[in-house]
């Protein structure tokens, strides 16, 4: 098995993308995703040195447009897409756990 | 039992309709009459808004009626990928997560379809997240390929390539941030668009990568790929990133010849294709030097790595970009005992397999320890990749490759090896990495008696070059001298 991720790392990630992994595929997924990282080591070896990085194919500068009102979505039309709403704001369940 | 409009393409449906020698109704009921038959074998579409078409059509009538112009669209049935919002319409990526969802707005590509009087029949269906390139990762079941319904229509936008091909429809519009228009339209013997970074709004579009998306044309043919290119390119405000330039003109360019372009083959992308479409590469080098161009062979050195900065890269946004599913706004909301709780609980159930092996890989190539690494690395090497198609460029004005390395393979053979499939890409993704714009266009039929497509490729705001060569090589290839599973 290579080790360019761990199972312990898979779990990690899992938990920073508040995603959930069964103990099966904990395992999957580590041989999938260092299958897949090891692919990755070719551009490892390559010399980027003096490269700069790109981030977009586009050279951004900041996009300005002048302060004037304009309507936004309907608030009504949004809410009723929402999992659960209440006085015209989204509902959610509490977001503070027991003090730890 | 196919009307009469049925297989006709774009541009001619759009002619027909204006000189009320066939009416927008009939060219809509006509194709829906084609859909309800056999769609339930094909599955590309996920949902058809019967009733919204006809009354678009009706509209559309009536306007000619009225001798008010129609559009550049006018009556002409298109199909919208399922990651393109549309207002009051079900939108749902093909995922779990969405199911149900009827988004607020629309896309701003589906109100310019609709505003040059383009048809819209329905929803078509793609990899959960345009995140594959078989359609098979669809949550709602995937697509087959109309020539052979064993085998897969490509991906991630198979379902608008499938619907194409089976001609359901003439156009349709699809999403391309690896190659997810021009593979499908290959594997489906159809043309396939990702025009310039910039060139048509992403606004509404469903972000999976958002410095590779674009979405773009699907069609029959090159001139109805122009023209539908030429109805939904152009400056949005609502989308920042979308170019200020003018919209050249796509469709007058297209029969200027290739008389004095040069053509080059990019070495590093003929090497391991299968022999046929190797042959067929070939064959498409000569018809273009039969017609004027001159053809040599070119090494473009750091595509080779495309791959493996890609599967950092996407990945690393997609990770980013939908941290937004989280049961809060919209979508799926399986509540938990707390916030963080739901996050979870939701996340782990409305997304598929693929989607999380993904998130987790750019979360991976994004976290602490890892970051200079993999996606630092891989932006590296994408300056790297502009860097050598820029030096090619300079001695060419457009390039040649496979559009995919093989012919359309059987649902399943991949499934279980998720990096066996991402190679399907290998052609396609120095591409979106550069921003440049680049088609896939048909050429006859290969290993398993199935579509081969061959791509063009050309510079940043190239497309006029890219349009004329494509339609040079469509001039002169076979043909898909194979009947639909229909006919």
């Amino acid at each position: 098995m290579s080790d360019s991720i761990s199972r312990k790392e898979v779990i990690h990630v899992a938990n920073l993308a508040r995603l959930s992994l069964s103990e099966e595929e904990e395992l999957t997924y580590t041989g999938q995703l260092a299958a897949i990282l090891d692919h990755a080591r070719d551009i490892m070896a390559l010399d980027t040195a003096g490269l700069m990085p790109t981030a977009h194919p586009l050279e951004l500068t900041n996009v300005f447009r002048p302060d004037v009102e304009m309507p936004s979505l309907d608030r009504e039309e949004v809410l009723s897409q929402a999992p659960a709403s209440e006085d015209g704001r989204f509902l959610v369940p509490r977001i503070l756990g027991e003090a730890p | 039992m196919t009307g009469s409009s049925v297989g006709l393409g774009a541009c001619q449906i759009a002619e027909l309709v204006k000189s009320k020698q066939i009416s927008a109704v009939e060219v809509t009921q006509e194709h829906l009459a084609l859909n309800e038959f056999y769609d339930s074998a094909l599955h590309s579409f996920l949902e058809i808004t019967e009733a919204a078409a006809i009354s678009t059509a009706k509209e559309i009538d009536a306007k000619i009626a009225k001798g008010e112009d129609a559009g550049l669209l006018a009556g002409v049935p298109i199909a919208l990928k399922d990651n393109l919002v549309t207002r009051g319409i079900a939108t749902t990526c093909a995922s779990q997560i969405l199911k149900g969802w009827k988004p607020p707005y629309s896309a701003t590509v589906v109100k310019k379809v609709s505003g040059a009087g383009g048809v819209s029949l329905g929803k078509t269906n793609l990899d959960e997240f345009a995140m594959g390139s078989s359609t098979e990762n669809s949550s709602f079941g995937p697509t087959r390929n109309p020539y052979d319904l064993k085998r897969v229509p490509g991906g991630s936008s198979g379902g608008s390539a499938a619907a194409v091909a089976a001609k359901f429809v003439p156009l349709a519009l699809g999403s391309d941030t690896g190659g997810s228009i021009r593979q499908p339209a290959a594997l489906c013997g159809i043309v396939g668009v990702k025009p310039t970074y910039g060139t048509v709004s992403r606004y509404g579009l469903i972000a999976f990568a958002s410095s590779l998306d674009q979405v773009g044309p699907l069609a029959r043919n090159v001139k109805d790929a122009a023209l539908l290119l030429q109805v939904i390119a152009g400056h949005d405000p609502k989308d920042s990133t979308s170019l200020v330039d003018a919209t050249p003109d796509f469709v007058s360019v297209i029969d200027h010849g290739v008389e004095g372009l040069r053509v080059g083959i990019i070495e590093e992308l003929v090497d391991g294709v299968a022999p046929m479409v190797g042959e067929a590469l070939k064959a498409s080098a000569a018809s273009l030097t039969s017609q004027g161009a001159t053809v040599e062979y070119v090494s473009v050195p750091a595509v080779a790595y495309g791959l493996s900065a890609y599967y950092l890269i996407a990945p690393a946004e997609a990770s980013s970009n939908l941290a937004r599913y989280d049961g809060v706004r919209y979508g799926l909301r399986v509540e938990g005992q707390d916030m963080n709780e739901t996050y979870v609980a939701s996340r782990t159930k409305g997304f598929g397999a693929e989607v999380k092996r993904r998130i987790m890989l750019g979360t991976f190539a994004l976290s602490s320890g890892y970051y200079d690494a993999y996606y630092g690395k891989a932006q590296k090497v994408r300056t790297m990749i502009i860097g050598s198609f820029k030096k090619a460029y300079e001695q060419f004005d457009v390039l040649l490759s496979p559009t995919a390395p093989t012919t359309a393979f059987e649902l399943g053979a991949k499934a279980a090896d998720p990096l066996s499939m991402y190679l399907s890409d290998v052609c396609t993704i120095p591409t979106n990495l550069a921003g440049h714009p680049a088609m896939s266009v048909p050429y006859g039929l290969g290993e398993n008696q199935m579509p081969i497509g061959i791509q063009v490729l050309a510079p940043a705001l190239g497309e006029a070059n890219m349009f004329r060569v494509a339609a040079a090589i469509e001039n002169d290839a076979p043909p898909i001298s194979k009947t639909l599973f229909w006919e």
